[in-house]
């Protein structure tokens, strides 16, 4: 069971990479959102240092949210996903494989650019751990629920938007004690572990029962 | 066999009786007027006993009274979820024919109930808090409980085929399904500026009895019409289902070429 969920993890991150397009564009989004807010906002940096976290936090979702439709549109279309279901592996470790590998290719490098962006935003630099692990922490809850709307969502017109509509309320407490942990954290010491624990809880429950929902509804498009 | 299998097993053998649409349609057009009138009743009881018979507040003076209206739709806002909760597990775990039809018709109403709680909410909040909104945890999981509503509907329109539409939403609602309990107990693990459960506590209601009887009245009525529109919309769909198939039989017996006689070319 090991090798087989390797294999097809290593396969679709390679994919990925390969194809390129979609991380440069879920990125590429990621920086321009982030730059045209203070545009509206206004170019006070210390509102914009105040709210910092939370804009890097939800340009991060709506960044993830965009690629989060193509986990399974090429391998149903070529029909790659029917071939999977009659393989070896069952069909919710096909769909948590699929979902490591957009933790990987996408919400993993939106992540990690967070900071660079935290600078466009005069984010205080005490900040800058926290985000990056609460979002290291939270960002596999973003892919596995997104991989649960991708299913949903499969071979629609216009799924992707309907995606968003379907996947961004359930994305509401990740963001939430994502927030509030950076929060907790720049307040003061101590304190922060509630909503950081809650996070992580949130992300393991993701990881563990999101696969179940992914392929009941993948079973419906095949 | 314990007491409580054998009641669900009673439960579970009246359900499947209404999996025949054609014995629903006739029972539920028997049931219907007597649960319009049955919640008309209630209604004019509890807005006479709610608005005119009951006294005001100490403190909020007659805008408590938004309460009798507010208090009930919210209830039904997550009553009309646990409906499509229900009704998904029929749909996925029994195949219920029906449990899709059921899902479908709740939808929509639960979805006006949740709006008619926050445009009332909000408007309670004007005079009491001060603000029409406020970002705690009990406003923010009601909203989000709107959105997964709005969800669930745009779903259903999505998907054209009808039955993986219903298995598809009845997915969808089931991982929402999550928000319920964070909604009832959000004002017991956050300190919330909605006021903690005065109604549904274990130790028993907070609320003087005098605003409690026309609030369970109003409940009351509120759940009699929740049901009569669901019914409602059920029959609705279950007729536009019918209409649906009668047309594409129609148009399938149309396209059919008439038959060319033997011995003629082209």
């Amino acid at each position: 069971m090991m090798a087989p969920f390797l294999e097809l993890l290593t396969r679709d991150v390679r994919l990925a990479l390969r194809e390129g397009g979609a991380i440069g564009t879920a990125l590429g989004f990621y920086l321009i959102v982030v730059a045209i807010l203070p545009l509206g906002l206004g170019p006070d940096l210390n509102l914009l240092s105040r709210i910092a976290p939370g804009i890097l936090w939800v340009a991060l979702l709506l960044s993830a949210l965009l690629s989060a439709d193509r986990i399974f549109h090429a391998d149903h279309e070529d029909g790659t996903l029917e071939a999977l279901s009659l393989g070896p592996l069952p069909l919710e470790l096909v769909a948590a494989a699929k979902a490591i590998a957009h933790w990987l290719t996408t919400a993993l490098p939106l992540a990690l650019m967070a900071p660079l962006l935290g600078l466009m935003l005069n984010m205080e630099i005490s900040a800058y751990p926290p985000l990056v692990g609460t979002m290291l922490v939270g960002t596999p809850a973003i892919s596995f629920i997104g991989s649960i709307g991708a299913g949903l969502t499969l071979g629609l017109r216009r799924g992707g938007l309907l995606l968003s509509l379907l996947v961004l309320p359930l994305f509401i407490p990740v963001l939430v004690f994502g927030v509030g942990t950076i929060s907790a954290i720049l307040a003061g010491p101590g304190g922060f572990w509630a909503p950081l624990a809650i996070l992580a809880a949130f992300s393991v429950a993701a990881i563990v029962l999101a696969p179940l929902a992914t392929a009941a509804a993948l079973r419906l498009h095949l | 066999m314990s007491p409580i299998l054998r009641l669900a097993m009673r439960v579970l053998t009246w359900l499947s009786l209404y999996a025949n649409p054609t014995r629903f349609m006739n029972v539920s057009g028997m049931v219907l007027p007597w649960l319009w009138a049955l919640a008309g009743i209630l209604a004019v009881l509890g807005l006479y006993m709610g608005f005119l018979a009951s006294p005001t507040d100490y403190q909020q003076g007659q805008t408590v009274r938004i309460m009798y209206v507010h208090v009930p739709a919210a209830w039904l806002a997550m009553m009309g979820y646990g409906m499509i909760f229900l009704s998904s597990l029929g749909s996925l775990i029994f195949r219920h024919p029906l449990a899709d039809v059921s899902a479908k018709a709740a939808a929509p109403i639960g979805a006006a109930f949740t709006l008619q709680a926050l445009v009332t909410g909000s408007i309670w909040g004007k005079p009491t808090w001060g603000t029409y909104w406020a970002w705690d945890a009990r406003l923010t999981s009601f909203l989000i409980l709107f959105f997964l509503y709005l969800g669930l509907m745009a779903l259903w329109q999505a998907i054209e085929d009808q039955s993986k539409a219903g298995r598809a939403a009845a997915i969808l609602a089931i991982v929402g399904s999550v928000n319920i309990p964070i909604i009832h107990y959000s004002v017991v693990w956050w300190n919330t500026l909605h006021q903690g459960a005065s109604v549904f506590r274990a130790d028993g209601p907070t609320i003087a009895s005098v605003f409690l009887w026309p609030l369970f009245l109003m409940m009351g009525a509120f759940t009699l019409l929740f049901f009569a529109l669901h019914l409602t919309a059920m029959r609705s769909e279950i007729l536009r289902r019918r209409v649906a198939s009668m047309l594409s039989r129609r148009a399938d017996q149309a396209a059919i070429p008439p038959a060319i006689p033997a011995g003629q070319t082209s």
